[in-house]
């Protein structure tokens, strides 16, 4: 098994709620991230799915230290990053870059696109000698597909999808070792988003890299994940690899939330089960006590009032084998199959013909 | 830390035939085009020069755009002008302002004086000439001094937040309380100099505010962009975001009440002058003039027109190279 | 034939010129129907959809050709105030921004009962009723008591479904909605969509669905008409269009989505972008991104060839795309 480069050890992240201007009052919190533990492998993709405000932008903020835990550990090839601050914290940056979901206000309007993918050569001069760098970003152009004579151009010369690749090569130039990615696909159009998740898995093999992906969609995250967490409301509360998540979930939220995912198939409509969650997400700043799920479970019961489930094996499934044995925050875990299996064969891709 | 191809040279060569990275897809994508290029319409970048030949950047692109602009070169060269006139008036008036004559007063056009005489029988023109050096002065530095230390606190308070900038909020929101002539009248009455320098200081006493309040939420709306945020991911300083990301993404409005506010502060000289507390009469100055011109508008308004026209078109140009760098600043305009 | 939409063309006059996005679009809704359009951004299915309500901005938005039969009418033809009369009243349309869409200084019960004041001349007291009444219909809890509260107040989902009460409020004939559940969540967009189905059946209206996800019309969905560029490229029943797609560019998109049940390959991304509207390519505006396009496809605009009874596709190789 390969190691952990990345070890996130109970990171909290709450945010005050105040009153009052000049003389501030702290009248609650909301909890962003309430309490998360995760392990990213050397060269894994790890998936974190949920619904808005569930707290996945928080927890990819603090990944790359742009929100500082309220509590918790980021370890860093052994060593916690979060207390780290000027030259050190700097180092460490250089290794964990992120890649944001909105390729229109993630680039610089008024930097061209040589000055953008740069600058990250200025900030780390030592990466590359200066006369070297115009052609170091030429080459990240290159490598993400894109045109290296564009290096003059502004961001508005470009399409959602070439700016993202620019925010990619941003993100490779000081050549991380972890790249956390922010919904990188979801403000793209469908014919686009195909082509930067190839390219995101292209990089990965060719730059030894390491993903966090965040997104909301279920099918490209099953896509690009070795493993995949589910978050609700602050918390992990599936985790696994990709099979034993989206094939046999355990938890009920995950059944809820696979079974809601439309497939591109109008004959799933008949046979396949849907579980339709009543109600809305709570607020993060009034988390419901014990399970934070049980407001909308239907297997909700006494215990989930007064016991919060932790993340780990489920007892009933400790002593078996096979894909339902992962972590899953449920005292009632059971496995529950909800996507339908027989998606139908899609055609075959259209092969280009050799012009005549 | 595994090292990257992309070091290799060779295997990301763009011309290298086929290359050892497998760039399946890349193919098609590399015929992408942005959409403005394929279009044709809105042709980018300018066409001296290959592509990847030098560097740009947005202060060389903002000067290449400018110096081809007539908006800037022709508020360019008024402003010139205005200086070399406020450096050198004997150059184009060989008479001396204050030297008058009363039995003159209000007198039309003559021969050798083509603006004819105020109401104390001082020559317009010679007046007008002298009279850009003190309204250029007060206007251009009263601009200055308000832009500078109000765009840096405001822009600091918007950038850190915090205590800071609740405290600035409430001293601006205190300025705005104060009506500007009263404020002169108490604070430049106790003021004995006779320089410019008296009126300058008030004006960017009571002016700051304004600029402060604008720059502070034009850096709020900058800030909150993610390529700041990404800036921060880098390990970008806070002088680096605030110079480099948030100042250049902030500036236009900043600009843009700035040069207006320029016509306001000549004005603003003239209304203090007037009430005595501003300038004393040996200075010469268009703001003087004009308000003492006011009077006689329906017998002599020639004594009006000229240093008024020539408060217009200095406002006028500088409102213009306001637009102007404004616009070089915004590559979408290009 | 409840909406039948011939050869409409509408072009938007910009600095840079003339951008056409639509360039003759043919679609048709019955009562009881639901038609998806589906295509990315830029594909013209919202001008489209604006035209048929007659929201466009016109200018910079001009109509140049085409008719639009709704109820057997030219809407094309009628007075801005005939026009005013239909919208609202026999067709609604719900939008994908609920809270920019709902005024945020009037409260819900406010702004639902404005339409029976306005439409029906109600007094304010029984729109009121008429408001609770409309909540309760698309089940948002406890409406008596929230009828007073602001939009802000109500959740994404749940302000969606205000949005879907006000277009509801007068029975209308036609429905369109514009990516009615692209902002919201995945549960709570399960919720919306099935509500919206389940009022179409019962009002037996006719519905047209906007989006860009062709997961979410699969489940919905009576026909499917898919926009590139500004045309209709596809034209089928829902259930033969996923299982054989007759048009390179409909084969491309449903390739590109990653699988919710195999982690599958690399994915097929249809190459280059879609084109600029103010210089479509001539010939088949897709050519350029297509692997099958061939001579005549950079020279001949296709028409919509017929690939059965009730299935149209606008590619010269229809044939090759669907037994491929």
């Amino acid at each position: 098994m390969p190691e952990a480069i990345l070890e996130v050890r109970g990171l909290v992240k709450h945010y005050p709620l105040t009153r009052g201007i000049l003389f501030k009052k702290q009248i609650g919190s909301v909890k962003a991230v309430d309490g998360v533990d995760l392990d990213l492998l050397a060269g894994e993709t790890l998936g974190i799915v949920g619904e808005s405000g569930c707290g996945k932008s928080t927890l990819a903020k603090m990944l790359v230290h742009l929100e500082r835990p309220t509590a918790g550990a980021i370890r860093y090839k052994g060593e916690d990053v979060t207390k780290l601050s000027g030259r050190a914290l700097k180092a460490v940056r250089r290794n964990i870059q992120m890649v944001f979901q909105d390729p229109y206000t993630s680039l610089n309007p008024r930097m061209t696109v040589g000055d953008i993918i740069g600058e990250p050569y200025e900030i780390h001069p030592e990466v590359a000698p200066k006369g070297s760098r115009r052609q170091k970003v030429q080459e990240l152009l290159d490598v993400v597909g894109l045109d290296p004579e564009y290096v003059n151009r502004y961001p508005h010369q470009f399409s959602g999808g070439q700016r993202q690749r620019i925010g990619i090569a941003r993100g490779l130039a000081l050549q991380p070792e972890i790249i956390v990615a922010d919904e990188p696909v979801s403000a793209l159009d469908v014919s686009v988003q195909a082509q930067v998740v190839n390219l995101l898995e292209r990089l990965q093999s060719d730059f030894s890299l390491s993903y966090v992906f965040i997104a909301h969609d279920l099918s490209i995250v099953r896509h690009i994940s070795d493993r995949v967490g589910v978050m609700y409301l602050g918390r992990i509360v599936e985790l696994g690899e990709d099979a034993e998540i989206y094939d046999h979930p355990t938890h009920p939220y995950t059944q809820a939330l696979l079974s809601a995912v439309p497939v591109p198939d109008p004959e799933a409509r008949v046979h396949r089960e849907r579980v339709i969650l009543t109600g809305d997400v709570p607020s993060p700043a009034h988390i419901p006590s014990g399970c934070r799920f049980r407001t909308r479970c239907w297997k909700a019961q006494e215990r989930c009032a007064l016991e919060v489930p932790l993340l780990a094996v489920p007892a009933v499934f400790r002593l078996t084998e096979g894909p339902a044995r992962h972590d899953s925050a449920c005292h009632f875990a059971e496995e529950k199959h909800v996507v339908p299996h027989e998606e139908p064969p899609r055609p075959r891709p259209l092969e280009s013909e050799p012009e005549a | 830390m595994p090292e990257p191809q992309y070091e290799d040279g060779q295997t990301m060569a763009p011309t290298g035939a086929g290359g050892a990275v497998d760039l399946a897809t890349s193919e098609g994508e590399r015929l992408e085009r942005p959409p403005s290029a394929a279009s044709g319409g809105q042709a980018p970048a300018g066409p001296e020069g290959s592509p990847t030949g030098k560097p740009r950047s947005l202060w060389s692109d903002a000067w290449r755009d400018l110096r081809r602009n007539p908006v800037f070169l022709i508020s360019g060269v008024v402003i010139l002008f205005l200086v070399l006139v406020s450096l050198w008036p004997s150059a184009l008036t060989s008479g001396n302002p204050l030297d008058c004559d009363l039995a003159k007063a209000q007198q039309g056009s003559q021969p050798g004086h083509p603006f004819g005489f105020d109401g104390q029988g001082c020559d317009v023109y010679t007046r007008t000439v002298y009279g850009a050096r003190t309204s250029v002065t007060v206007g251009v530095l009263a601009t200055l001094g308000v832009a500078v230390l109000g765009s840096v606190l405001g822009g600091l308070a918007g950038f850190f937040g915090g205590g800071w900038d609740a405290v600035l909020s409430r001293i601006t929101d205190m300025f705005f309380a104060i009506p500007v002539v009263l404020g002169g009248l108490v604070l430049l009455s106790v003021v004995t100099s006779s320089t410019v320098w008296p009126v300058i200081g008030f004006m960017v006493l009571l002016g700051w505010p304004q600029i402060s309040r604008i720059a502070r939420g034009s850096v709020i709306t900058a800030k909150q962009n993610d390529y700041v945020q990404a800036a921060r991911a880098l390990g970008a300083s806070n002088s680096r975001m605030l110079l480099r990301h948030i100042t250049p993404n902030a500036i236009a409005p900043v600009i843009v009440v700035a040069t207006i506010a320029l016509g306001t502060y000549i004005a603003l000289e003239a209304t203090l002058s007037y009430l005595g507390v501003g300038l004393k009469p040996p200075t010469v100055s268009w703001g003087i003039d004009i308000s003492a011109a006011s009077q006689y508008i329906r017998n002599a308004p020639h004594m009006l027109l000229w240093p008024a026209g020539a408060l217009a078109i200095t406002v006028l140009a500088f409102i213009m190279l306001g637009d102007a760098v404004r616009d070089a600043l915004d590559p979408k305009l290009r | 034939m409840l909406l039948d939409v011939r050869d409409l063309e509408v072009e938007f006059r910009t600095r840079d010129g003339v951008a056409k996005a639509v360039n003759g679009v043919n679609y048709s809704v019955e009562a009881g129907q639901t038609l998806a359009v589906l295509g990315e951004s830029g594909s013209g299915k919202s001008v489209t959809a604006q035209a048929v309500m007659g929201i466009l901005d016109m200018p910079p938005g001009r109509i140049t050709g085409g008719q639009i039969l709704f109820q057997g009418q030219d809407l094309l033809t009628l007075k801005e105030e005939e026009r005013r009369r239909i919208r609202g009243a026999k067709m609604a349309m719900i939008f994908q921004d609920a809270l920019s869409s709902l005024n945020p200084v009037l409260s819900v019960g406010a702004q639902l009962g404005e339409m029976f004041e306005v439409h029906r001349g109600l007094s304010r007291k029984d729109a009121r009723t008429k408001a609770v009444e409309l909540m309760d219909r698309v089940r948002i809890p406890a409406a008596k008591d929230r009828v007073g509260d602001y939009p802000h107040q109500f959740s994404g989902g749940m302000r969606q479904r205000v949005m879907i009460a006000m277009a509801l409020a007068l029975e209308p004939d036609l429905i369109i909605a514009d990516e009615p559940t692209t902002a919201l969540d995945v549960t709570v967009q399960a919720q919306v969509m099935d509500l919206l189905a389940e009022l179409q059946r019962e009002l037996d209206m006719g519905l047209i669905l906007i989006t860009h996800d062709l997961g979410v019309v699969a489940d919905v969905a009576d026909k499917i008409a898919v926009m590139y560029a500004g045309r209709i490229v596809e034209n089928a029943p829902v259930h033969e269009i996923y299982k054989a797609p007759a048009h390179p560019y409909t084969r491309g998109l449903l390739d590109s989505i990653p699988r919710l049940d195999q982690k599958g390959q690399e994915l097929y991304a249809i190459k280059g972008l879609p084109p600029n509207l103010m210089n479509i390519p001539p010939g088949c505006a897709f050519n350029p991104r297509c692997p099958l396009a061939r001579d005549m496809c950079r020279t001949d605009v296709p028409p919509l060839y017929e690939v059965s009874e009730s299935r149209t596709s606008a590619c010269h190789f229809w044939q090759e795309a669907l037994h491929a």
